[in-house]
């Protein structure tokens, strides 16, 4: 029992460290800043739910597996808000995005 | 009945956070959040806009469904930034709910699927940036558009 929970703990850090490294890779390769931030989103998302549901596996039904998953609800609600500040400042500043633009944007 | 609820769910908050089970910690605990509940009173902060309890009744199914997603664009993400195909397009989308608290949930949700971002809004409309077209083409369906509105509840 200890040795399947424990694979099941790699196997999730094993993808959360795959998506942190493809979206770093991101961070650098993408061609502006707000295609940037979609790699910034990769990390934020796939890489701390798969930390965290690795953590999990370890803790078992305790209270450490509730504050846990409270640590993911709190990245969850508060990540896109800077990800939409970063954004918005952008626009703010008059920078266009590359690439096409459909119909009138604001 | 608001300030009722708000209380319940600090107090359990505290039970949860703490472990500790004794008498004193527990009536710490009470007093606390009664005065969190008192300040927030006083501030008026106890509204539709403060504690969204409408979205209570259905929001693990949406989250269930806001999980999917994210794991789906998480996966083209990964492609398109392994394969190099970038062709970014932004484009405005227009959102169908009444209360502020469910179009901002929407743009969040827009921003938190990896591929498309939110990058301004003006009362209902929405600009969004996406990676390529097939991002694109998930915000334009309004699917989750859709499912905003049916977790929101008002229509």
């Amino acid at each position: 029992m200890e040795l399947i929970l424990d694979i099941f703990t790699g196997i999730c850090f094993f993808i959360g460290s795959l998506s942190i490294i493809i979206g770093a890779c991101g961070l650098i390769k993408l061609p502006d800043v707000f295609s940037r931030i979609h790699a910034a989103g990769m990390i934020d998302t796939g890489g701390t739910a798969f930390f965290i549901l690795g953590m999990v596996f370890q803790s078992g039904w305790s209270l450490i597996t509730v504050k846990l998953i409270l640590i993911g609800v709190f990245i969850f609600f508060t990540s896109p808000v800077t990800s939409h500040v970063t954004a918005n400042l952008a626009r703010q500043k008059n920078i266009l995005p590359v690439g096409k633009k459909i119909g009138k944007i604001l | 009945m608001k300030s009722l609820i708000l209380f319940l769910i600090l107090l359990i908050l505290w039970l949860l956070m703490s472990g500790h089970y004794s008498i004193l910690i527990i009536s710490l605990g009470i007093f606390s959040c009664a005065f969190c509940v008192y300040v927030a009173k006083r501030g008026k902060l106890i509204d539709e806009e403060g504690l969204p309890i409408f979205f209570i009744p259905r929001l693990l199914n949406y989250l269930i469904w806001l999980f999917k997603e994210i794991l789906k664009s998480n996966l083209s993400t990964a492609k398109v930034i392994i394969n190099g195909k970038v062709e970014p397009e932004t484009f405005t989308v227009k959102a169908s709910q009444v209360t502020d608290v469910a179009k901002v949930t929407y743009a969040n949700s827009i921003t938190l699927t990896p591929g498309t971002v939110t990058t301004k809004m003006q009362k209902d409309i929405f600009e969004v940036h996406a990676l390529n077209s097939d991002f694109g083409n998930d915000v334009r369906n309004n699917e989750m558009d859709n499912k905003v509105t049916w977790l929101e509840g008002k229509k």
